[in-house]
């Protein structure tokens, strides 16, 4: 039976690797064509060239909405990070039902599409007289991280032993100092993770922005722009391939954090 | 502490989401909540044939889409389960990295794969496979359903893993010690008991597929219209919010009612979570 079963994930194995390439593949084809000396992304590959690279640079448009996309995605991120931290929190030490029912509708925006956010956003800030503009598309961000945020945070608290928190309130500090001096620390990595990955969450977004985006376009409206124009496919590749090349780096990182912070979990 | 998250969830998501109800049941006069309380919206979504055949393909397309993406990840979480061992994490990460990438950029790949001179073409014709180029690959509904499953892969793995991994080892022993052979064990103990995973991996891909937007747009052509596309093109083109208003409530009742028949499903089973 052991054999059998050795055998059967063997070929289980065979089946993760297929699955694997299946899902990077695709994704690694954008660098591939990226380098390809041809306006077309197809085969036989015509030459290496780094062409399509020297045309993002001096690219106004494209360093304005990298700009953007930037600005927008540390705002957002910090704003979800804030509320991942303080809505979990309460949920899981606040005793309220208010905090409990927060905490339920924070994670609410998993169950709804990205055309029905954005639209429902469109209209709440046009109705506040905000109408689609970059702090528009920010607010928008802070609830398309926020489920992420929530739940890494949540996670991370409640994997503290009650014991630590007993032990600041047992030893006469207040709510708040025991939050700020004790739990605060102690959730640094996953905070750090969870602000990363709210930021990417941003900067790859974008339907919401599709409808909340005034004149200033984020970096994916304006990839979506350029893709009408057969001619700017090479670009959008080169610059694909830098995009991705940071979500890896930024993801990476944010996933080694959040190990750190559960290997170093006191036990 | 309860101010910056109450603000979010109340006037971001409820307050928004109460916009959009109230206004799928106004009329539309081009102002920006309408005029008067009508039912018309809802009795044109009901009457009009063209929404029907729309929320079938939606539906169709979202439940292909689930099922692909759920049979292909299960027995991946299974390995990461039971049979990875000290490349847990490592494979866990690369199943989750692309997750992290811009879901633009992934469905883009796939329009320069399925493109008439793009790279599925191409290399059918290099080796020779093929003679011709063929048209049969982009703008199909089936385009549709191969992309959006590639890009919702990562997400129908850890919660199918999260379930396996969570079933007590002795379950296991105490099926084969009972004389059960690997697959009775696992059709009669692994499965039922990782149903809630299964679940709710169904429900993370079929939620934001059924409501697409971008790659019915990029890969899908005229045949693959789906209801995500009839609800931007009423606050684009059309310029009907109201009708696009009430066009969103039905898509929100649709997965209302998936997730409620998903939480019974989920009782059936005697979630553990």
């Amino acid at each position: 039976m052991s054999a059998a079963r050795t055998e059967g994930g063997r070929w289980l194995g065979v089946y993760v690797i297929a699955y694997l390439v299946f899902l990077y593949l695709p994704v690694l084809l954008i660098p591939l064509f990226s380098f390809n000396n041809s306006i077309q992304a197809a085969f036989p590959l015509q030459g290496f060239t780094l062409e399509w690279y020297a045309t993002l640079y001096g690219n106004p448009g494209l360093s304005g909405a990298l700009l953007n996309s930037l600005v927008i995605g540390v705002i957002a991120a910090a704003g979800a990070t804030l509320c991942g931290i303080t809505v979990s929190y309460m949920d899981l030490y606040g005793r309220s039902p208010l905090a409990a029912t927060i905490s339920a509708i924070a994670r609410l925006p998993i169950l709804i599409p990205g055309v029905i956010v954005g639209i429902s956003l469109l209209i709440l800030v046009n109705l506040i007289g905000l109408g689609p503009s970059r702090i528009a598309i920010v607010l928008g961000h802070i609830l398309v991280a926020l489920p992420t945020t929530v739940v890494i945070m949540r996670s991370r608290f409640a994997a503290i032993p009650k014991t630590i928190r007993e032990a600041a309130l047992d030893l006469g500090a207040s709510d708040w100092t025991t939050f700020r001096r004790v739990m605060l620390p102690l959730s640094v990595p996953a905070i750090i993770s969870a602000f990363m990955l709210a930021f990417l969450i941003s900067f790859d977004e974008f339907i919401v922005v599709f409808f909340l985006a005034g004149t200033e376009p984020t970096l994916p409206l304006y990839i979506w722009s350029q893709l009408r124009f057969p001619r700017s496919l090479p670009t959008v590749m080169a610059l694909g391939t830098a995009i991705l090349t940071v979500s890896f780096i930024i993801a990476g990182t944010a996933e080694l954090l959040r190990h750190r912070g559960l290997s170093a979990k006191p036990s | 502490m309860l101010l910056p998250g109450g603000l979010v969830t109340f006037f971001l998501i409820l307050f928004a989401l109460g916009l959009v109800l109230f206004l799928a049941f106004r009329g539309n006069d081009g102002s920006l909540l309408g005029a008067g309380f009508t039912a018309d919206n809802f009795i044109t979504v009901i009457s009009d044939p063209l929404y029907w055949t729309v929320t079938l393909r939606s539906l169709v397309i979202a439940g292909l889409v689930t099922l692909a993406t759920v049979v292909t990840a299960y027995p991946v979480a299974y390995y990461l389960a039971f049979h990875a061992g000290r490349r847990r994490g490592l494979l866990l990460f690369l199943v989750t990295l692309p997750f992290w990438t811009s879901y633009l950029l992934r469905v883009f790949a796939w329009k320069i794969v399925l493109a008439y001179n793009g790279v599925l073409n191409s290399a059918l014709i290099e080796s020779g496979i093929w003679s011709e180029p063929t048209l049969a690959f982009l703008n199909t509904p089936a385009a549709v359903v191969v992309t959006l499953a590639h890009a919702y892969a990562p997400f129908a793995i850890l919660p199918i893993y999260v379930a396996l991994d969570t079933i007590p080892k002795s379950l296991l022993e105490a099926a084969s010690d009972l004389g059960a052979r690997p697959f009775t064990a696992f059709r009669r103990v692994v499965l039922p008991n990782s149903m809630p995973g299964v679940l709710a991996a169904a429900l993370v891909v079929f939620v934001p597929t059924v409501g697409d937007y971008v790659t019915p747009a990029m890969v899908g052509g005229p045949a693959s219209t789906m209801i995500g596309t009839l609800i931007q093109s009423q606050f684009g083109k059309a310029n009907d919010w109201p009708f696009g208003a009430a066009l969103s409530v039905c898509v929100m009742l649709v997965i209302l009612c998936v997730v409620l028949v998903a939480r019974s499903a989920d009782r059936k089973f005697g979630s553990r979570t």
